[in-house]
């Protein structure tokens, strides 16, 4: 030991610093390029805030006004940037209320670190005040996650931390630090990690496996792509354009995937799934072979998995060995990067069109159009839509604002109607379907990238539920564009219950506040809206705003989101009305 | 593939870590998986631990909870045998009155012929070790227990594998 600290003297050039293990944080978190954090302070974490108040300059902290909403910032910072997303909060209540938050992260594959503060080590176990077993709570939703209770391990910690967040398939990492810890003193000194022995973030992608894709996509009659979010994780967005362009293959989005490639572009069919579009879903029982990239077959996309795409081979690009036939039976599976394997596709593809096949997408959207599309977009029935609104934003924003939705009916319209022209914008709750997501995700998001529109999207029931982030978005005067399709329903259960439980609307209707009041109480501009004539020029408005601005549409009470896959039912079962 | 459950020998090779035993295990509660039983000791290699873990299912699930638990960060490979391809044996231990091994001649013929061993004698009792396959350790309690046992409790099933495990190599490829 003596030996190897002299050595390390010799050869490294960083000099060591005496510290405390709280100030160690806050370093690591500046090396790590940190500028933005969010969270919360308390008892078991005031020794970081008290570092955070003295390096404002380096890192911009923002208080949100509960923990959900400030791990569901940094997820919104995460998801729009592609770097990790930093929350913080302190013991007990403070690290309990970071679950909902991480435990999406997780399904969505989402790059965050959260650090909570722990009681003093010599209490752990003895019911202190504000201390639970977090670390034990966070293991099933973390990718990785490990309390420290010594103010040495800080560095190598959090350096870990970091590096297993954003490899390979991104996730959520907790680390707790006991208050000990955050004060002891040590020499500090930083290094970033770039391996861990037992874990193997991004698997080779096996030539052989490619070519064999390759081969399957060259016979092909009518190929069909669906994408999830690998591709826009692994920044593969242009190599997948390449390849799906020169293989001329019709392709559809998982929710997650969307905005990878624009919506506009002419392959681009659509969304698969629940809510998703009539021709992907009723053509991937009829595609011969069917190509998955960085997707993973959810339920809500495959609907009843022993009648999902038996025709076809199936092929698998996917960086998780995890989920290789765990839901869906592939013929070929190309592990790796997105890009990595993309990239060694594109020369092995022969150039083709399949204009019939094709043909086939654009026959169905048009059945589509007509059943559903046209009266989302252009309704003649007198309540306003959720399409409706979705289509002045569009017009506003030309399609290169950031749509941030909540979970809902409005979820799926938006998700449906938005128009992307870039990737990384489309955010929201996909696998864990958190409501209340929306409004402190747009805040991330909006940090994150402050040149961008982002709009916010939400209910009137997910709205309440993290509505008290409106304090952050006028404390840090966030421009966010927070948008309420209100129903005065819990529209989706609504929607269940008027389809499969006869109409008994058991606890769906809201009696909702004065929400425009609500946004004004917190010096945020709003206007309600509640006729088709106001609309154009009130979204022009908001977009228009320099500032936050809040608008609240009343839309039809009982509308429904269509195309619809019924649980349990086959993807080509999808019904339009 | 065969869809029939049978039993299986899960062998973990992993870091040396606390909470790791919560992550694994958390794997199989939340799949709704019994473990039958469940051993970690150190493996071979200095600094990694070898959790062995037996469980019922078919080989379709059995592959696919070897890859959530290969996911694990800490994890560094998971293998799945049946019984014919490892060499496994349990442990287990009887606490019983000193009495009985005077009274009843026939408790030093069963200790005999079941490969039994006498780990310690005192004036009030007397503990028996036996090593052996499931099988053999339930003959042997049901052989004893007409007796009366004070205590009981048998080990988790720890195993080899008949096939090489290339864990220092794998390590070595980690590293590189």
């Amino acid at each position: 030991m003596e030996t190897q600290t002299i050595k390390n003297k010799e050869t490294s050039t960083k000099v060591t610093e005496r510290i405390s293990g709280s100030e160690a944080i806050v370093r690591c978190l500046i090396e790590e390029d940190t500028k933005i954090i969010y969270g919360y302070p308390g008892g078991a974490i005031m020794p970081v805030y008290d570092e955070l108040y003295k390096y404002q300059d380096k890192i911009h902290h923002v208080l949100t006004r509960h923990e959900q909403g400030a791990t569901h910032s940094a997820q919104g910072f995460a998801r729009i940037s592609g770097k990790v997303g930093v929350c913080i909060a302190t013991s007990g209540p403070g690290a309990t209320n970071l679950i909902t938050g991480i435990a999406d992260a997780q399904i969505d594959s989402t790059p965050m670190v959260c650090i909570t503060g722990q009681v003093f080590s010599h209490l752990l176990g003895s019911d202190a005040f504000q201390e639970t077993d977090i670390v034990g709570i966070s293991t099933p939703v973390t990718k990785w996650n490990c309390q420290v209770t010594k103010a040495s391990d800080i560095p190598e910690v959090l350096a870990k931390a970091f590096y297993i967040a954003k490899s390979g398939r991104p996730g959520p990492v907790l680390i707790d630090i006991t208050k000990d810890a955050q004060m002891e003193m040590f020499d500090f000194s930083y290094e970033k990690c770039t391996k861990v022995r037992s874990y193997i973030p991004i698997p080779k992608t096996a030539v052989s496996s490619v070519e064999a894709a390759a081969k399957l996509i060259n016979g092909a009659k009518k190929p069909l792509v669906v994408w999830g979010q690998g591709v826009i994780l692994s920044e593969a967005e242009e190599a997948f354009k390449a390849v799906i362009e020169k293989a001329g293959i019709p392709s559809a989005w998982t929710i997650l995937g969307a905005s990878a490639i624009p919506t506009s572009h002419p392959l681009n069919v659509g969304m698969v799934g629940m809510h998703g579009n009539y021709a992907p879903n009723v053509l991937t029982n009829e595609c011969d072979v069917l190509i998955a990239i960085g997707m993973r077959f959810d339920d809500r996309v495959t609907g009843s998995i022993n009648t999902y795409a038996k025709q076809a081979k199936v092929i698998h690009f996917e960086i998780d060995p995890a989920e290789i036939d765990k839901n869906v039976k592939t013929d070929v599976a190309v592990l790796g990067d997105a890009k990595v394997s993309l990239e060694l596709l594109l020369p092995m593809l022969n150039k083709n069109t399949h204009p019939e096949w094709r043909q086939k997408f654009a026959e169905l959207y048009a059945v589509e159009y007509e059943k559903v599309i046209k009266n989302d977009l252009y309704p003649t029935k007198e309540g306003l839509t959720m399409a409706e609104v979705l289509k002045e934003i569009n017009i506003q924003s030309k399609g290169n604002a950031a749509i941030v939705s909540d979970v809902g009916q409005h979820q799926m319209i938006a998700c449906r109607y938005a128009e992307f022209n870039q990737t990384k914008s489309n955010i929201t709750s996909g696998g864990l379907g958190t409501m209340g997501f929306g409004l402190p995700a747009a805040i991330g998001a909006k940090m994150a990238a402050p040149d961008r529109e982002v709009v916010s999207i939400s209910g009137d029931g997910g709205y309440q539920m993290t509505i008290q982030e409106l304090g952050t978005i006028f404390q840090q005067k966030a421009a966010v564009k927070v948008v309420v399709l209100n129903n005065d329903f819990l529209g989706m259960v609504r929607q269940w219950q008027q389809l499969f439980f006869d109409k008994r609307y058991a606890s769906t209707e809201m009696v909702n506040p004065n929400f425009v009041a609500i946004a004004e109480g917190y010096y945020i501009k709003a206007k309600k809206v509640t006729k088709r004539e106001e609309l154009a020029d009130a979204v022009a408005e908001m977009m228009a705003s320099k500032e936050a601005y809040f608008l609240e549409v009343c839309v039809e009470k009982e509308g429904n989101v269509f195309p619809m896959i019924p649980t349990g039912a086959s993807v080509s079962d999808i019904r339009l009305e | 593939m065969s869809t029939e459950k049978q039993l299986y020998t899960v062998s973990i090779y992993t870091e040396n870590n606390i909470g790791l035993l919560n992550r694994i295990s958390a794997i199989f509660q939340r799949r709704h998986i019994n473990i039958e039983s469940l051993n970690t000791s150190p493996s071979e290699i200095e600094g990694v631990s070898r959790f062995t873990v037996v469980v019922k299912m078919t080989e379709e699930n059995m592959k696919k909870i070897i890859g959530q638990i290969e996911k694990q960060i800490e994890v560094i490979k998971a293998f799945y045998h049946n019984d014919e391809e490892t060499i496994y044996q349990e442990s287990c231990i009887f606490k019983m009155k000193s009495d009985l091994l005077f009274d009843e001649r026939q408790i030093q013929n069963i200790i005999k012929e079941s490969n039994a061993r006498i780990v310690t004698v005192n004036k009030d009792f007397f503990v028996i070790e036996k090593s052996g396959k499931k099988e053999e350790i339930e003959l042997l309690y049901r052989e004893l227990s007409v007796f009366g046992i004070m205590q009981f409790t048998r080990s988790g099933r720890i195993s080899v594998t008949k096939e090489e495990m290339k864990i220092s190599t794998l390590l070595e490829t980690y590293n590189n």
